[in-house]
């Protein structure tokens, strides 16, 4: 009984680890694109941007909407600016800054169905 | 050498009017434009008057409007969405024909806040009535409470939007009084076309603020309210109605 169980578990040790070497080399999921197109660094740093950039939009949706502070820090209008494609002008599309990570992790990004993904004519307009 | 008894009431007098005016001077100084890290004041509500004695037969305030928010149609008139519309007033007797804009009001007690069932739509603390898309579920009751008609509900997809006029389908808007050029120490866009390619018939300003124009002209000279009998205590007034 006890050899049948090594036999078993060695089996699905060697099974895992050739899928393991098989996604290394094809992964089923494409990697999302993180290309940062302006600037050296964003309002926080990074690892706190990605776990907690969507609360730092809601509080400032809400504080944009309902009293009407518009600091441009933590706003999504200085999000695009910075991280549209200078191809596409946009955070969405393929490789788009927001849609690409958003894909990657199953996401629903919902903000761009009422906000305009594309950077701003006037922002666009300076040179950078 | 000490001081006499005319020079000490002197004294009293300059504390006493420092002490009456510096009040005056603060409310002169929130009517300039705020910095981007202050938040809406209750001291101020904005507001607009339109003589309609001036409002001619253009639409330019409408136009105005719907470039600078990014309101398009599909040229289905039936649910398009309409921020500020001409609207035509004949007196069948006598054959008097006038013409007005007519957009949201801005209500001190809006209807369309009473009956939001999520908070969605609400009034800003300087008296700008406005729409929390984010919270809006599309019920429509606030179209119906309004006694203005001023809310229009997106049935479409919106492609295009301004940056700072986010739009999208299943949500109710209406004028917002330009709340994001307002916020920036600017005049809406209707009032500004108005007073350049119109009839120069609106005015736009703080109604509490007794140094600007819209004060002392409400002071001085007759205005109406559109439907005073609700008491809504609008914040835009006509004159000439």
């Amino acid at each position: 009984m006890m050899r049948f169980a090594v036999a078993v578990l060695t089996v699905v040790l060697t099974v895992a680890g050739f899928a393991d070497a098989g996604e290394k080399q094809i992964r089923r999921v494409a990697v999302p694109v993180v290309k940062i197109e302006k600037g050296e660094a964003c309002v926080a740093p990074t690892v706190e941007m990605r776990r907690d950039h969507m609360n730092m939009l809601l509080h400032q949706r809400d504080r944009t909407l309902r009293q009407g502070i518009r600091e441009s820090r933590f706003s999504l209008k200085n999000c695009v600016d910075c991280h549209a494609s200078r191809e596409t002008g946009s955070v969405l599309g393929k490789d788009g800054f927001c849609s690409s990570c958003h894909a990657y992790a199953s996401v629903s990004l919902d903000c761009f169905e009422c906000h305009t993904p594309l950077r701003q004519a006037r922002a666009a307009s300076v040179p950078r | 050498m000490s001081p006499d008894r005319r020079q000490f009431l002197g004294w009293g007098a300059a504390a006493a009017a420092g002490t009456v005016f510096a009040p005056v001077i603060k409310l002169i100084e929130l009517a300039q434009a705020r910095s981007p890290q202050e938040a809406a004041s209750a001291l101020q509500r904005w507001g607009l008057l339109i003589d309609i004695t001036k409002c001619t037969d253009c639409d330019v305030c409408v136009t105005a409007c719907h470039d600078e928010n990014g309101v398009t149609g599909h040229g289905r008139p039936g649910t398009d969405a309409q921020w500020i519309r001409k609207v035509s007033l004949r007196d069948k007797r006598t054959g008097y024909a006038q013409t007005l804009p007519l957009m949201c009001q801005h209500c001190e007690h809006p209807p369309c806040v009473d009956v939001c069932p999520t908070g969605a739509s609400f009034k800003r603390d300087d008296g700008i009535v406005l729409v929390d898309k984010h919270t809006c579920i599309g019920c429509r009751y606030c179209v119906l409470a309004c006694p203005y008609g001023a809310r229009s509900f997106i049935h479409e997809t919106v492609s295009g939007q301004k940056s700072d006029v986010p739009r999208g389908k299943g949500t109710v808007e209406s004028c917002t009084l330009c709340v994001h050029r307002v916020d920036r120490g600017e005049t809406p866009a209707c009032v500004e076309a108005c007073n350049r390619d119109g009839g120069k018939a609106m005015v736009f300003g703080d109604l509490n603020d007794p140094s600007a124009e819209i004060h002392r002209r409400l002071r001085s000279e007759p205005s109406t309210q559109v439907r005073a009998d609700l008491a809504l205590n609008t914040g835009v007034r006509y004159q000439g109605l």
